[in-house]
């Protein structure tokens, strides 16, 4: 696991507008403008997210006949989604094996007791 | 049950048909800690566990692959049976989060909760990706998969 990937995913998804980007492009393939259009923002702020998420690594973009396109990059999205997943899942099998510990500890004190 | 109560913290809380002497001792005693905590499929080394305000602890999970994850940090108040407030870093991930771990007991059963306080929402966010997972949609479906809890 590569940290310094995962702070800068961390980083561009902890913004709502740029999560909102992200799902539009999670549907395929977009332009700047039909990104823009549904958000309450001005053209030059949606570029500046977009230039943000490219960092990350989480979009690519390509320019072809004077329009601008942007596409999902699965990848890092994809490590912190595990990772995400991995702390639940943790913590729901850490207390199940505690259940089981505190139950053999019960029965544990209970023999100690009836010699 | 996990919760987020408000942009830096995550809550957890489980009820354990346990007295919370017992409960408190298997999150205090280094051998039984590492009988339970975390995958059944790593192994785990405490390289230190010294309960007592200021003091240390770390441990170690091994993945059957070899992989190391390393966390560590600082134990703030030890109140037996009650409470628990220790700093905790992973090693290889950005921030550090403090932990309140409360024991109730009620007829012989005890909750525990876990409260988690992250330095900022980002990396809360990082660490839950919750919002993330609201924020995509089904169209995604790779991801979806792996952002499904497995409740």
């Amino acid at each position: 696991m590569n940290s310094d990937t995962l702070s800068a995913t961390f980083q561009a998804v902890a913004d709502p507008t740029r999560r909102t980007i992200l799902a539009r492009l999670a549907q395929g393939e977009a332009t700047v403008q039909e990104l823009a259009e549904p958000l309450p923002i001005s053209q030059p702020a949606v570029s500046k997210h977009l230039k943000v998420l490219e960092r990350a690594g989480l979009i690519e973009r390509r320019r072809e006949a004077q329009r601008r396109w942007c596409r999902l990059q699965a990848r890092p999205l994809r490590e912190v989604a595990v990772w995400a997943t991995e702390f639940q899942q943790y913590w729901d099998e850490s207390f199940e094996r505690l259940d089981e510990l505190l139950e053999e500890e019960k029965k544990r004190g209970r023999n100690e007791k009836t010699p | 049950m996990i919760t987020t109560p408000n942009d830096t913290e995550i809550r957890i809380e489980r009820l354990f048909d346990a007295p919370r002497n017992l409960v408190f001792r298997a999150y205090t005693d280094p051998k039984l800690v590492s009988q339970w905590m975390g995958p059944r499929k790593y192994k785990m080394t405490i390289e230190q566990m010294d309960v007592r305000p200021g003091g240390r602890w770390h441990f170690t999970h091994i993945d059957t692959d070899g992989t190391k994850y390393g966390f560590h940090g600082e134990f703030r108040e030890i109140v037996r049976p009650e409470r628990i407030v220790q700093t905790w870093n992973f090693e290889g991930m950005p921030g550090e989060s403090l932990q309140t771990v409360l024991f109730e007991e009620h007829n012989g059963r005890t909750t525990v909760k876990s409260i988690v306080k992250f330095e900022n929402k980002e990396h809360r966010d990082g660490m839950l990706a919750s919002n993330m997972e609201s924020g995509l949609n089904e169209g995604y479906d790779r991801l979806d998969d792996l952002l499904r809890t497995p409740h």
